[in-house]
């Protein structure tokens, strides 16, 4: 079985080699852009005021989009806590167990707020350089996660994050719905002002969104990471 | 061979070995790193698309001439799928928790009910 999956895999593969080789499924020249990528570039600097075009399609052309990614992450973490809150055994007690030791907990604690200065930087400078509010609430997470590891434990005020991320989508909805009821008439159009373009107060709405996205962003992952370990430590604090 | 095919190439073979391990292998946590590989074959794929030859960031700076800038869509869609698949794998991985302590194993074999 495993050897004839791995001899027809190897087939595609060759049948793949030769099919490049000779030109096919590949576009024949890459020396311009197409024509959506070409009109976004062209258009971006006026029509949202980012520097990094990348930031301009998620927030200003594909907002909508950005809204359904952010509520993929949020039944992720739902289902998450779900199935993590009916999982009563000390799946990590050994990690549990082996304490990391002063040096490291002490050395988690004062990493924790440089790792944080990091994601903000990131996320405010989402819309100038390559970074925006999904990677820095991911570094962000990242901080508390490090502290986790060295199984000091953190309590964790589950109600506050919840409230931040339930604020965060609903002010992601609210920007939503100013842009419906302005002149422009569009959900989430960008109708703060522009500023000027390549500084860190421009591109309107684009910092507002990515800082609400980076709040939802690190709270969900903050959550995850305080549900399965507290998952997989449960039957141990039981006991005690 | 061009930068691009060598690139769709290394694309193809990413998502290859992903399919692989996700077949073959009968450890559901090695099952999920088959998936995230596939994933990012995936996301190399659709970077790939973007390519313009000697291409920059689409990035616009003050002091860099406007010179040919690659595809942000299909970056703007790579940040979208990496997203995805964490909410993917994270999912994943608590699946194989809830099942490690209701069957005891993580080994498909040694399931029952799983068998095919």
């Amino acid at each position: 079985m495993r050897k004839l999956i791995g001899i027809l895999l190897i087939g595609g593969f060759a049948f793949y080699l030769v099919t490049v080789g000779m030109g096919l499924f590949t576009p024949e020249s890459s020396s311009e852009l197409n024509s959506i990528g070409s009109e976004i570039i062209s258009t971006s600097p006026d029509l949202s005021g980012a520097a990094n075009t990348v930031t301009a399609v998620v927030v200003q052309y594909r907002g909508f989009d950005t809204l359904g990614e952010v509520t993929v992450l949020f039944v992720s973490a739902l289902g998450v806590g779900m199935f993590a809150a009916a999982i009563k055994d000390g799946l990590l007690k050994d990690l549990f167990d082996d304490d990391g030791g002063f040096v490291l907990q002490a050395g988690s604690l004062a990493l924790l707020p440089f790792i944080a200065l990091v994601g903000l930087y990131i996320i405010f400078h989402g819309h100038l350089s390559p970074g925006g509010g999904f990677p820095g609430g991911v570094i962000i997470a990242t901080a508390v996660f490090v502290v986790i590891l060295t199984s000091r434990t953190l309590n964790i005020p589950g109600g506050l994050i919840n409230l931040l991320e339930t604020l965060a989508g609903l002010s992601f909805l609210a920007i939503g719905f100013v842009g419906l009821y302005s002149p422009a008439q569009s959900f989430l159009a960008n109708i703060l002002p522009k500023g000027e373009f390549g500084t860190l107060l421009s591109a309107g709405f684009i910092p507002v969104i990515y800082a609400i996205v980076a709040v939802k962003v690190a709270s969900e992952l903050i959550n995850i990471i305080a549900k399965l370990t507290a998952a997989g430590s449960a039957s141990e604090e039981a006991a005690e | 061979m061009t930068v691009p095919q060598i690139l769709y190439v290394s694309a193809f073979l990413l998502i290859l070995i992903g399919l692989y391990s996700m077949i073959t292998q009968r450890n559901m946590i090695r099952m999920i790193i088959g998936l995230n590989i596939a994933d990012l074959g995936v996301n190399l794929f659709l970077v790939t698309i973007g390519y313009v030859d000697k291409g920059s960031a689409p990035i616009f700076r003050a002091d860099a001439a406007a010179g040919t800038m690659v595809d942000p869509v299909p970056q703007a869609l790579v940040l979208t799928s990496i997203v995805i698949g964490f909410g993917v794998t994270a999912l994943a991985l608590t699946l194989v928790m809830r099942l490690f302590v209701t069957h005891g194993s993580i080994d498909t074999a040694r399931i029952r009910g799983l068998k095919w």
